[in-house]
């Protein structure tokens, strides 16, 4: 099982124009452990809206490549995005669900995922062009060879990690200045 | 018989009116789950293709994707009715904790004329939704008065950057039969 720092660690690195949507949770401590950027926007509600939120994104900015990190909790809660997402199919939006078939924030319940629903096929079925299932960092370096380009395609990679639960690393919970900080890192001017 | 009771008709367009303000202030996502009420306007944009069409399967998807339009430098509208406004309630804490300049436009049920009953638990309750949300509210009940409305909220949200709701009444829509 993959250790979920080591993977946003290896997804993130050497980044360039890349915006990054979390899901509230563990994805955001990740992202936050991978190290702060202008271009984080990290969520501390809204659950379900993740994708949705990194689809406005990629809409908006169809040259810069936009990932969201998320948790099966997260994405299971807006499934029906994957099909929303998959009718614009946006080329520059990645989905990394990180998979540990647990409510990890709420002490660890397990989730739909273990049991009985393949997030990655639940994607291909809505339409998703390009969805990946991976266990290894061979697969993680594949993964993070193509997210940093926008032109690569719509993909929804569902991404088994470790049940360990880390230390939380804290972000700005602050929304607005998050979004401005982002808005002005793509040259936006204030809202 | 199925069918809709409307008031009669004025000779205004104001789908027409509506997507000319949609225009002018440079919207360019339109996300929404159809209602009657909008099937005019959303046909338009789908035809003249200058605004993304984007069809949600639930309509909290589309205040999640508001909220990425404004982070990515796009202005966008999200169109229901009111029984979805329910769907959003939680969602909307995006809308008030990263001050989104977010439009969305109602078409009302459960209200003028309504002969199902399932529509009025919301319909009844939707401006109070929006209100405890910290969204403002605006309404137009008759067709002379979308336009100055539309253009009331869409100054409000695109110039002054408060949230708002115009709700289009039962009454302005027509009230659907069966």
């Amino acid at each position: 099982m993959l250790d979920r720092r080591h993977v946003v660690v290896t997804l993130l690195a050497d980044r360039k124009n890349l915006v990054v949507v979390t899901g509230l949770g563990s994805s955001t401590y990740d992202v936050a452990a991978a190290g702060d950027h202008d271009r984080n926007f990290y969520l501390w509600g809204a659950m379900g809206g993740a994708a949705m939120l990194g689809l406005g994104i990629a809409l908006a900015q169809r040259d810069i490549p936009v990932l969201v990190v998320t948790g099966d909790g997260e994405m299971l809660m807006g499934m029906g995005s994957f099909s929303t997402i998959a009718l614009q199919n946006p080329p520059n939006l990645t989905i990394a669900i990180l998979n540990n078939s647990l409510f990890g924030e709420t002490g660890g319940q397990p989730t739909h995922t273990g049991r009985v629903t393949n997030l990655a096929q639940v994607a291909k079925a809505c339409g998703v062009p390009n969805i990946c299932e991976i266990d290894t960092m061979l697969g993680i370096a594949a993964l993070a060879g193509n997210i940093h380009d926008p032109k690569k395609g719509l993909t929804v990679a569902d991404i088994k990690i470790s049940q360990d639960l880390l230390p939380r690393v804290m972000t700005s919970r602050a929304g607005a200045v998050m979004a401005e900080r982002t808005r002005r890192s793509l040259g936006l001017t204030p809202g | 018989m199925s069918g809709t009771a409307r008031i009669p008709s004025t000779g205004q367009d104001w789908p027409s009116e509506i997507f000319a303000v949609l225009e002018n202030y440079g919207v360019r996502q339109a996300a929404f789950v159809p209602d009657g009420g909008h099937a005019s306007l959303i046909t338009r944009i789908q035809q003249t293709g200058k605004i993304r069409a984007i069809t949600l399967t639930t309509e909290e998807e589309g205040v999640a994707l508001a909220a990425g339009a404004w982070i990515g430098g796009e202005r966008s509208v999200l169109l229901m009715q009111s029984s979805g406004v329910g769907n959003c309630v939680n969602m909307l804490s995006l809308i008030r904790i990263c001050r989104i300049p977010f439009l969305t436009i109602v078409a009302m049920r459960g209200e003028w004329g309504e002969v199902n009953p399932w529509q009025v638990p919301m319909g009844s309750t939707t401006q109070d939704v929006f209100e405890l949300m910290d969204i403002r509210v605006l309404r137009a009940d008759a067709p002379p008065e979308v336009e100055s409305v539309m253009k009331a909220a869409a100054a409000m949200v695109f110039d002054g950057g408060t949230p708002t709701a115009l709700l289009l009444s039962q009454r302005l829509i027509g009230a659907k039969t069966f």
